[in-house]
């Protein structure tokens, strides 16, 4: 039987980034000084479900790497070693450098062993140090051998078994006639087997569930030594078995007749060994010829698989609910298909039923789909304590990550966009927002300072909060470097909200010095142009010595969006709805020309750049503007922006396509979607749109202002 | 063929072993760990038991030694799969009741030979 175990290695990988996770999680959570059991078991079952799964696998340097690991947590388990800083330093690096292992493997990449030989080096360091109970591979391979040696193998000796079982050999599940038939097995059926009855007691005597018998067993055959240690692997312990060789030319036959004579059970036995011997033999050629081939075919297949394959583990409640709801669907087509069989206008009534229906049906099997996709953003959130933990440590700063809202669910696709945004902004709070420890005693503060991860659903849209309560963002340099970078001049006046909002312009840094931790080139504006790649917006609060807070919302899915169909000439225009703060209708008076080139429409006390969406995309109108706008306002990175419009259609989800893959990127635009009608309809990139429409609200206020 | 009770905290480590041992034509039952194994076996009688050491819940040995006061798991065969570093398990397990052990790694192969071992035909 050939069996190609690379299609085992992706639920491999999968529980072992789990059981890596697990590991990590474990070892942040742990007490040093008085670590729990419970904790130090799961640690140690992770790692051993690693090494065993990457030993099957055909993973070997993950396996020999992992088993150094693995042997120092057991003996911490066991209680022969205690834990210490160093050690749990040590195996939170080995967690990285397993999964680090894992990884290249899995992108069918020669695995880089530098660092695994390095911290391999050190596990052993201390393994040999201090411990006498460590186990080594070589120590434990020997073993199985504990009956006499005999150098000579095969050569024409054939063995004398002498097998004396304890009575309780029954109860372990170990069965001799089992054994004599895998016996006959190796040796060809060149096997007899005489019972030995000397310990049998009398029936009353007997318990039924002990074995009395002995067993004299001859091989006539020249096998390998190593075949008959295998037989009695399991029962050595349990057993008095010698075996000794004799030559087969000698006395075999002459043996053979005298023992068949003597003692008739153990004929019956020996013949049952036979009748049941031919059978395994004829199967056990194939067997072997396999087995050397397999292990080189798995290596290939292992090789040539493709990365990347991504999955997504999916309860089966969701996928229970799929099939409810796909039942449903069924129900109602049969319905409505038996309608249209005879119909006829008095029908018309259970035909809207029966679409109405079909709606309903349509909506939730499409809320159970998007649900599989859904996953808690605990996901994102496990690898922020291992990162507080390391960079808080670098700067000697004493620091509480609390995390809420880990249920929270979103979108694969957004989970895993949404990671390095989040990394970057963890570091700066760390890095620029909580300060030193004696800063902090002097401002009055608590000596640690608290990292706040919050996730919640509003809206329709996920909203992620991380908190600081650090010194907060200084207002006063911030507004120097943007003088310094050019980005505003001296006489501009803003509020605190547009200072902030600096901080993700382009190319700027307050950081004096370049630290190794935050200021690696990448700006908040790479964060802010990520999380709007994903439709998401971010803003920051801050209050000088209390802290910082930056807020992300994102949509919870990439594939649909809520759209307000809007019209403009022939032309149908979607604006995701979240966007959207009102729709408006004025007159003409409303609007303003400010600096003789940009329309504003005055909202209440706010003044609001004005777009003409025909304009933008040249859209052919016949009909003369009407006296009345229907102005949609929209707010994207915290401005608004007025949108002329002809017509409010209706809302309704869409589905989006990509119009770059079928077509190319169109400026203003984010995407496609096909109405009801079949007609394509376009939605509007309400932050391309903003630029297009070249006026920014600091501009048309400072304008307004000086006016 | 047989029908065997696979138990492993480990999914690809069972879903190799089930695989295997489904293609060489057995019935196999499965468990997550040694309480749900035991709860299966309280209910149905295999003809052999592959149990990994480490797992949640329950562990093979402690599983191994409340199979035998079953009447139905008295002298079914009860393997282990153990790692090469625990050789003391192989000795707990033997005290427990085990019948013998299957040493990680371990191919498909090596696998339905051990099983072969054990299972009457």
């Amino acid at each position: 039987m050939s069996i190609d175990l690379s299609q085992f290695h992706q639920v491999f990988y999968e529980e072992s980034y789990e059981g890596l996770d697990a590991m990590e999680q474990g070892l942040l959570e742990m007490d040093v000084e008085a670590p729990d059991d419970e904790v130090i078991n799961t640690i140690f079952r992770a790692a051993h479900s690693i090494k065993g799964g990457s030993g099957t696998f055909g993973f070997n340097q993950v396996a020999e790497f992992t088993h150094v690991v693995e042997t120092l947590l057991d003996e911490v388990r066991s209680g022969d070693r205690a834990m210490n800083q160093s050690i749990m330093d040590l195996l939170l690096v080995s967690v990285d450098c397993i999964r680090s292992l894992l990884q290249d493997l899995q992108a069918g990449d020669d695995p880089d062993l530098t660092q695994a030989t390095d911290l391999k080096s050190q596990f052993e360091a201390i393994l040999n140090g201090e411990s006498a109970s460590s186990e080594s591979v070589g120590e434990v391979n020997s073993e199985d051998n504990t009956a006499e040696p005999i150098a000579n193998e095969g050569g024409g000796k054939g063995y004398k078994i002498h097998f004396v079982p304890e009575e309780t050999l029954l109860q372990t599940g170990n069965e001799p006639t089992r054994m004599f038939r895998q016996l006959a097995e190796v040796s060809d059926d060149c096997i007899e087997v005489s019972a030995n009855l000397e310990r049998l007691p009398s029936l009353t005597a007997m318990n039924p569930e002990h074995c009395y018998l002995a067993w004299d067993i001859t091989i006539n055959k020249a096998i390998d030594r190593s075949e008959i240690d295998e037989v009695f692997e399991w029962v050595i312990d349990d057993a008095e078995v010698v075996i000794t060789e004799f030559d087969l030319s000698d006395s075999t036959i002459e043996e053979q007749a005298s023992e068949q004579i003597e003692e008739p059970i153990a004929q019956a036995v020996s013949s049952e060994v036979e009748s049941i011997a031919p059978e395994p033999a004829a199967d056990k050629a194939p067997v072997e010829n396999t087995a050397e081939k397999e292990p080189a075919k798995a290596k290939a297949k292992a090789k040539a698989s493709t990365p990347e394959s991504s999955s997504i583990r999916v309860s089966i409640d969701k996928v229970d609910s799929l099939i409810n709801m796909v039942g449903e669907l069924v129900i109602t087509q049969s319905m409505l298909g038996q309608l249209g069989q005879n119909f006829d206008i008095t029908r018309v009534q259970r035909l809207q039923e029966g679409l109405a229906q079909l709606e309903h049906n349509t909506r939730e099997l499409q809320e159970s789909v998007m649900k599989i996709r859904m996953m808690p953003i605990s996901f994102v959130f496990s690898r922020f304590p291992r990162l507080v933990r390391d960079v808080s440590r670098t700067l000697d700063k004493k620091i509480d990550l609390v995390l809420s809202g880990e249920n929270t669910e979103l979108d694969k696709t957004v989970m895993e966009k949404i990671g390095d945004p989040m990394v970057h902004l963890i570091r700066n709070s760390i890095d620029h927002g909580i300060e030193m420890p004696d800063v902090r005693i002097a401002a009055g503060k608590p000596e640690t300072g608290t990292v706040e991860l919050n996730a919640f659903h509003q809206s329709g849209n996920i909203v992620i909060e991380i908190k600081d309560d650090g010194a907060g963002l200084n207002k006063e340099r911030i507004q120097q470097k943007a003088i310094e970078n050019g980005l505003i001049d001296e006489s501009t006046t803003l509020a605190d909200e547009q200072i902030f909002d600096l901080i993700f312009q382009p190319g700027f840094s307050t950081a004096d010095a370049v630290s190794d931790l935050s200021g690696r080139g990448v700006g908040m504006d790479v964060v802010r142009r990520n999380i709007a790649s994903l439709n998401g917006s971010i803003e920051v609060s801050s209050e000088t010595g209390k802290g910082s807070r930056f807020v992300i919302r994102l949509p919870l899915t990439l594939a649909i969006l809520d759209g307000q169909l809007v019209k403009v000439g022939e032309e149908i225009f979607i604006f995701p709805l979240v966007s959207i703060v009102e729709s408006i209708q004025m007159d003409d008076t409303a609007i303003n020309n400010v600096g003789g080139h940009s329309d504003v429409l005055q909202l209440r006390d706010e003044y609001v750049p004005i777009v003409q969406l025909h304009e933008i995309f040249s859209v052919n109108k016949d009909e003369p503007p009407a006296d009345d706008n229907i102005v949609v306002v929209v707010e994207t990175d915290g401005e608004k922006v007025g949108v002329v419009v002809d017509e409010l259609l209706g809302q309704q989800q869409v589905v989006i396509k990509s119009l770059e893959e079928n077509f190319k990127k169109v400026e203003g635009i984010s995407g496609a979607t096909i109405l009801g009608d079949g007609t394509v309809a376009l939605i509007v990139d309400v932050s391309g749109l903003s630029k297009m429409s070249g006026t920014s609200i600091k501009q048309i206020d400072s304008a307004h202002k000086a006016a | 063929m047989a029908t065997i009770l696979v138990v492993d905290d480990s999914a690809s480590m069972k879903k190799m072993v089930t695989f295997t041992l489904q293609s060489a034509g057995h019935t196999i039952v499965e468990a997550d760990n040694g309480a749900a194994a035991l709860a299966i076996a309280q209910k149905q009688a295999t003809d052999l038991v592959l149990t990994d050491v480490n797992m949640p819940q329950m562990n093979g040995i402690e599983l191994c030694k409340k199979l035998r006061s079953l009447p139905n798991y008295k002298f079914t065969p009860v393997l282990m799969l153990t790692t090469e570093s625990g050789m003391d398990q192989k000795s707990a397990g033997k005290e427990a009741g085990a019948t013998g052990w299957i040493v990680k790694p371990f191919n498909p192969d090596q696998l339905l030979k051990t099983v072969s071992k054990v299972l009457s035909r």
